[in-house]
């Protein structure tokens, strides 16, 4: 493997932290907390210090909500990893993650993916209100809320990615960006 | 009577709930991964106070950040403060916001909307 290429790649991405392997509560709390840091260090104003740190919140919750999916079914250790990426060009965050996902339930996501982003801001806000009130209580999260929001406060559409990987499992993308223009 | 109170955490916020004075107060951080865990001590202790509500509730809600998993568990806390509300027991919900935090107002704007007990938007200024 050739560790500079990565360097170089990440430094062409402006990438400031990323990680791959798996996710647990106390990686999280070390990783906002380290990103906390950067953020005062990069001197960010406290409002688009806030969107950045909501976001990734959710896109980083989700990884570790979903994680377990596949290798609990699989019985494959190595998809209960996942990577994620955290860049910072111009003025604007882009939060990278991407985990396995069970063929069966691309469908799901997919739907709720587009669901989403066929979505104006006003629209956006019923269906959050809509889901936070009926939607089921669940262990894992929010119950599909956290992609509402990232919507909302990103005010960009979600870009995702399935990539195949055999006919049991793909591997999902999430691309999100966070600027301080609000559409 | 007693007092229900919990230290806040990095991820977790600081509760405090004087049944006596019938005041709740929620400051800080709201982002565990298990909010449903984390909010059922809250949950059941205002079932215990709905029993025995005071003449006036009186809740502070000072967030700086809630993840959409704890959004759940505080709409239920603020179901249970709507059914005190409905018993007699005069609640009011005050949501504070950082003066520059508009995701904030409309979090609580949101809440406004679905619960039936009256809000106050209060600003901070830092």
């Amino acid at each position: 493997m050739d560790i500079y290429d990565i360097y170089d790649k990440m430094e062409r991405n402006n990438i400031l932290l990323s990680f791959k392997g798996e996710i647990t509560s106390e990686l999280l709390t070390s990783i906002l907390q380290i990103m906390e840091n950067k953020m005062d260090n990069l001197q960010e104003e406290p409002k688009m210090k806030k969107k950045v740190y909501n976001v990734l919140v959710e896109c980083l919750q989700n990884l570790y909500h979903h994680m377990d999916e596949v290798a609990e079914k699989e019985e494959n250790e190595k998809n209960s990893s996942a990577i994620f990426t955290i860049g910072k060009s111009g003025e604007k965050y882009n939060i990278i993650t991407g985990n396995y996902i069970l063929n069966e339930n691309i469908g799901g996501l997919k739907k709720r993916l587009d669901e989403v982003n066929s979505l104006n801001k006003e629209e956006l806000k019923e269906y959050y209100k809509k889901v936070l009130n009926n939607g089921e209580m669940s262990l894992k999260g929010g119950g599909g809320l956290g992609m509402i929001d990232i919507a909302r406060k990103t005010g960009e559409k979600l870009e995702y990615n399935f990539l195949e990987i055999d006919n049991k499992v793909s591997f999902f993308t999430l691309n999100i960006k966070v600027s301080n223009q609000q559409n | 009577m007693e007092k229900y109170s919990i230290e806040g955490t990095p991820k977790t916020p600081s509760i405090s709930f004087d049944l006596e004075s019938g005041v709740l107060e929620v400051k800080g951080r709201s982002i565990p991964e298990n909010s449903i865990e984390f909010y059922k001590p809250l949950v059941d202790a205002l079932d215990k106070y709905a029993s025995s509500a005071k003449p006036v509730t009186t809740v502070n809600v000072q967030l700086e950040y809630f993840n959409t998993s704890s959004s759940k568990c505080i709409l239920d806390v603020f179901k249970k403060l709507e059914g005190i509300n409905k018993a007699g027991s005069a609640v009011t919900i005050n949501w504070h916001y950082e003066e520059d935090d508009e995701d904030m107002l409309e979090a609580g704007e949101d809440y406004q909307a679905i619960i039936n007990v009256p809000f106050k938007m209060i600003m901070i200024n830092e």
